[in-house]
């Protein structure tokens, strides 16, 4: 019953979860900066692939927009801005990084847990889609949670973004300029984390972000 | 007749903004308070008509698209018209005098028409959405004329604890009537009649009418903001927030325990019977205490609530056990109460009104002799005082008699908790009634007797004729209920009727004007036969002794007891007074302690007693629950100092234990 169409929707959408993973692994930054590029493609392949099943030839777009600006643009934006700031290349970690990857695991049971009994009468590929979606961006939070560096809080944005966008492409008659306005958003959000990054390294030499909450009186 | 109500009701909300207009002109007063007293008539007029008529419906297209604004003038709505329409009415006519002495009118006169247009639609609307409205509006508008002083001293805090206890009401009620409108959202009250709520729906209903209409209406231990709120109003507020308010919250409660629920359950009269009865004890001993006369006013409604409240739990108590015409006879004496309540509390607020405005105080200690200075306030405070003391041959004599004889029927009910609670009631009653009476010697004795306690109290000027006419407008009223109680009970027959399907005897058949509650071999009461009798007994008393001792009236020094030249701070004081009832019942209740400071012989420093009360309401439950709320606040203030990294945590976590819940919710 399953078709190849499913199988490889599916496939796709356990890659960016696998991808999610991946991130959370890294524990250098370029090498973060690469996992985002290839969870981007990732995204923009699965989306091409929505495209195709779905007959919606917007999508098309999509997928280049996303190719286009998360998996080439941003990356390498960001790997430029790492260079010229010259920070330390190691992600800082609050938590252990094994820890962190058993959370991950749970909140993927959470997310398949949640959405699976609530989607029963949606189109088989949307519900795994959500499900899977869900999971991505419960790990982008937890990313964002998890690390002490603003470089690494960007990226673990940006992945949860790139759940979003995935659940939007799952489900049909998604509007395209949804879709365009939600990619140009993405862009001003990381410009502006981008100047207030170098905004952060030249008051306080770091890009952690305790130091503003120092310079602010609170505790770390 | 509804829709001339309606009209009304809107007129008073063009009068508000007239008001707000023409307020710092001269001629605002007389056009807001002479157009409220027109209006109010009306009302009156229009509830009288009303009473006995059947019941009429308008829905009109405003408020929420799906629901409109219902609108129902039924028997009940038009008897309590008919006392805002009174209350309001007198209110004007004093004002018409009284708000010559306003500082700031533009604080009075655009909110005075918008309260008494709150409170008509309160008790007109037939939805949930348009009462709430309503109540909110009586709030809203009685919190802004709570605060016209606001510069005074407590005023600020008054009007904070008003509009706590006031949100704390509405949010009640908003909750009472979402349980009875159930999941299907039937929000006009008469989807409301045809779903009766049992079981835990229907307790859960109850407890959250009775707190959010109590809490209006002044029941212990919801009743800490009246002593607050009502004395900060100007005195003809004042009159219609104690005289009126506390009535519409007693309609509230009325609406929804007897009519949309549709007939209580035997322990919900246990709970009314019992906070009734607290609240008249407690109420008028607080009022023992106070020796300020406007707070003290507003204690004594705080008895009167708890004595009305006990007549609706013994309603309560015989509807369940099918005894209908012991639950005409209480809720006829509830209603009969509550009207007369309206008359000589608002009569007594005037006369305060009066005192303040002649004499500058609210002080006890600071008044005295007033009778010779404002001969007719004082007469008509006299009325006043031996009506809420229950003193044949006013009228409310007639209504607690009322009660009284609920409470002796004494019929054989089932359960334990009301064979437990009538007796208790009948003494609780019967004690606040005797207390009453102290209290009221009191204020009159202490007020109007004796030698001036000040100077402002020695130079004081009678009012002005409009005030003046409006106290004795209310006291030959409070005559004329207590001499043909009849007319008034066959009047209130109809809403007894409308809620319990059954009726006291009629009354006005009798001849001699008799009054009989259930049969006259059993008790009956005659006010025009004590009128005669007090006052033939009385002419020929006087007679007899102007006959047989001297015709002449002699005016003689007073007797001194030996100390020449006493001063008037030398009389007998409100606090001496109160002094055996509070060291009876204070140092039990409120922890009264007395402590005397007496100089060293030789020193020259004088002698000082001072005493301490604490309200066991405050201190047992407000106190705890500020200290909760501000314990609370602390540790929340925590969090506005966290990092980034822990706000993100936070949302984190609370997005994880919403999906946990939904999950297992699942």
């Amino acid at each position: 019953m399953h078709s190849l169409s499913f199988d490889i929707a599916h496939m796709l959408a356990g890659g960016l979860v696998l991808v999610s993973f991946l991130m959370l692994y890294q524990d250098r930054l370029y090498a973060l900066l690469n996992v985002l590029a290839l969870h981007a493609l990732v995204l923009a392949l699965s989306v091409a692939w929505q495209a195709h099943i779905q007959d919606a030839p917007h999508l098309y777009i999509t997928a280049a927009i996303a190719l286009g600006f998360k998996a080439i643009l941003i990356p390498w934006a960001l790997r430029k801005m790492v260079f010229r700031l010259g920070i330390h290349r190691e992600v800082e970690t609050v938590v252990s990084i094994g820890l962190t990857m058993l959370a991950g695991m749970a909140l993927v049971a959470l997310s398949l847990q949640v959405m699976l009994p609530v989607t029963a009468q949606a189109d088989p590929v949307a519900r795994e889609d959500i499900a899977l979606a869900l999971s991505v961006v419960l790990i982008g939070l937890l990313m964002m949670v998890t690390r002490r560096n603003a470089v690494s809080q960007v990226v673990g944005f940006l992945s949860l973004e790139n759940g979003i966008i995935f659940a939007a492409t799952g489900a049909r008659g998604m509007p395209l300029v949804v879709e365009i306005s939600v990619a140009f958003s993405v862009l001003i959000a990381f410009i502006v984390v981008g100047i207030f990054l170098f905004r952060i390294r030249e008051r306080f030499d770091t890009v952690d972000d305790a130091a503003l909450d120092q310079f602010r009186g609170g505790r770390s | 007749m509804i829709s001339l109500v309606a009209l009304c009701v809107l007129a008073l909300l063009v009068l508000a903004l007239l008001g707000a207009v023409t307020a710092l002109m001269p001629v605002g007063r007389v056009l807001v308070y002479g157009g409220s007293l027109v209006l109010c008539l009306v009302l009156l007029v229009a509830g009288l008509a009303s009473l006995d008529t059947t019941v009429q419906r308008v829905t009109l297209p405003l408020g929420l698209p799906w629901i409109g604004a219902h609108l129902r003038l039924d028997a009940l709505a038009a008897g309590f018209l008919v006392l805002i329409g009174l209350g309001g009415a007198g209110a004007s006519l004093f004002a018409l005098g009284y708000g010559r002495h306003e500082h700031a009118p533009q604080r009075v006169l655009p909110f005075y028409p918008a309260f008494l247009a709150g409170m008509v639609l309160v008790v007109l609307a037939d939805d949930a959405f348009l009462f709430l409205f309503a109540w909110e509006l009586m709030s809203l508008a009685s919190w802004a004329l709570v605060m016209t002083d606001h510069q005074a001293e407590g005023t600020a805090r008054a009007g904070f604890v008003y509009l706590l206890m006031a949100t704390f009401s509405g949010l009640t009620l908003l909750l009472a009537f979402g349980l009875l409108a159930g999941a299907q959202g039937g929000y006009d009250f008469a989807s409301m009649r045809q779903a009766h709520p049992t079981g835990l729906l229907a307790a859960l209903v109850f407890v959250l009418a009775t707190i959010g209409a109590g809490s209006k209406a002044g029941l212990v231990p919801l009743h800490v903001w009246l002593p607050l709120a009502h004395p900060a109003a100007p005195s003809h507020v004042s009159a219609l927030m104690s005289g009126v308010m506390t009535k519409v919250a007693v309609y509230g409660f009325i609406r929804i325990v007897f009519d949309l629920m549709g007939g209580p359950v035997w322990w919900q009269a246990v709970v009314v019977l019992a906070l009734g009865g607290v609240t008249a004890v407690l109420g008028v001993l607080q009022a023992l205490m106070e020796h300020d006369v406007k707070r003290l006013l507003a204690c004594s409604t705080i008895e009167n609530v708890g004595i009305i409240f006990i007549g609706l739990g013994l309603a309560m108590a015989f509807q369940v056990n099918g005894f209908i015409a012991g639950a005409a006879l209480a809720m006829t004496a509830a209603l009969f109460h509550a009207f007369n309540h309206t008359l000589f509390k608002s009569l007594l607020f005037f006369t305060a009104g009066s005192v303040l405005s002649a004499t500058g105080t609210r002080d006890l200690e600071r008044l005295g002799g007033l009778i010779h200075r404002m001969p007719p306030t004082a007469v008509v405070a006299l009325v006043g005082c031996m009506a809420i003391s229950a003193l044949p041959p006013l009228n409310g004599f007639a209504s607690e008699w009322l009660i009284f004889q609920a409470v002796l029927l004494r019929p054989d009910l089932p359960q334990w908790g009301l064979k437990f609670m009538l007796p208790v009631d009948g003494a609780l009653l019967a004690l606040a009634a005797a207390l009453a009476a102290a209290c009221f010697v009191r204020l009159f004795g202490i007020g109007f007797l004796g030698r001036p306690r000040s100077p402002a109290a020695a130079e004081a000027q009678e009012v002005d004729r409009f005030s003046i006419a409006a106290m004795a407008v209310f006291a030959a009223l409070c005559l004329l209920a207590g001499l043909f109680p009849g007319a008034a009970i066959d009047a209130i027959a109809p809403i007894v009727d409308l809620l319990l399907a059954g009726r006291m005897p009629v009354q006005l058949a009798d001849p001699w004007l008799t009054i009989a509650p259930i049969a006259a071999s059993r008790s009956s009461y005659n006010g025009l036969l004590v009128a005669t009798f007090i006052v033939v007994s009385t002419t020929i008393a006087a007679v007899g002794i102007h006959r047989l001792a001297s015709r002449a009236v002699r005016r003689a020094p007073i007797w001194d007891c030996g100390f020449p030249d006493a001063r008037p701070i030398t009389q007998y004081s409100g606090a001496s007074f109160a002094q055996p009832l509070r060291r009876i019942f204070g140092a039990v209740v409120f922890r009264a302690h007395e402590t005397v400071d007496m100089p060293a012989p030789g020193e020259t420093r004088p002698a000082t007693i001072r005493k301490t009360i604490h309200d066991p309401v405050w201190d047992a439950l407000y106190a705890p629950l500020v200290g909760l709320v501000t314990w609370a606040a602390e540790a929340m203030n925590v969090l506005q100092f966290l990092t980034i990294r822990r706000y993100l945590a936070f949302v984190f976590a609370a997005l994880v234990v919403l999906l946990l819940a939904l999950t297992l919710w699942q």
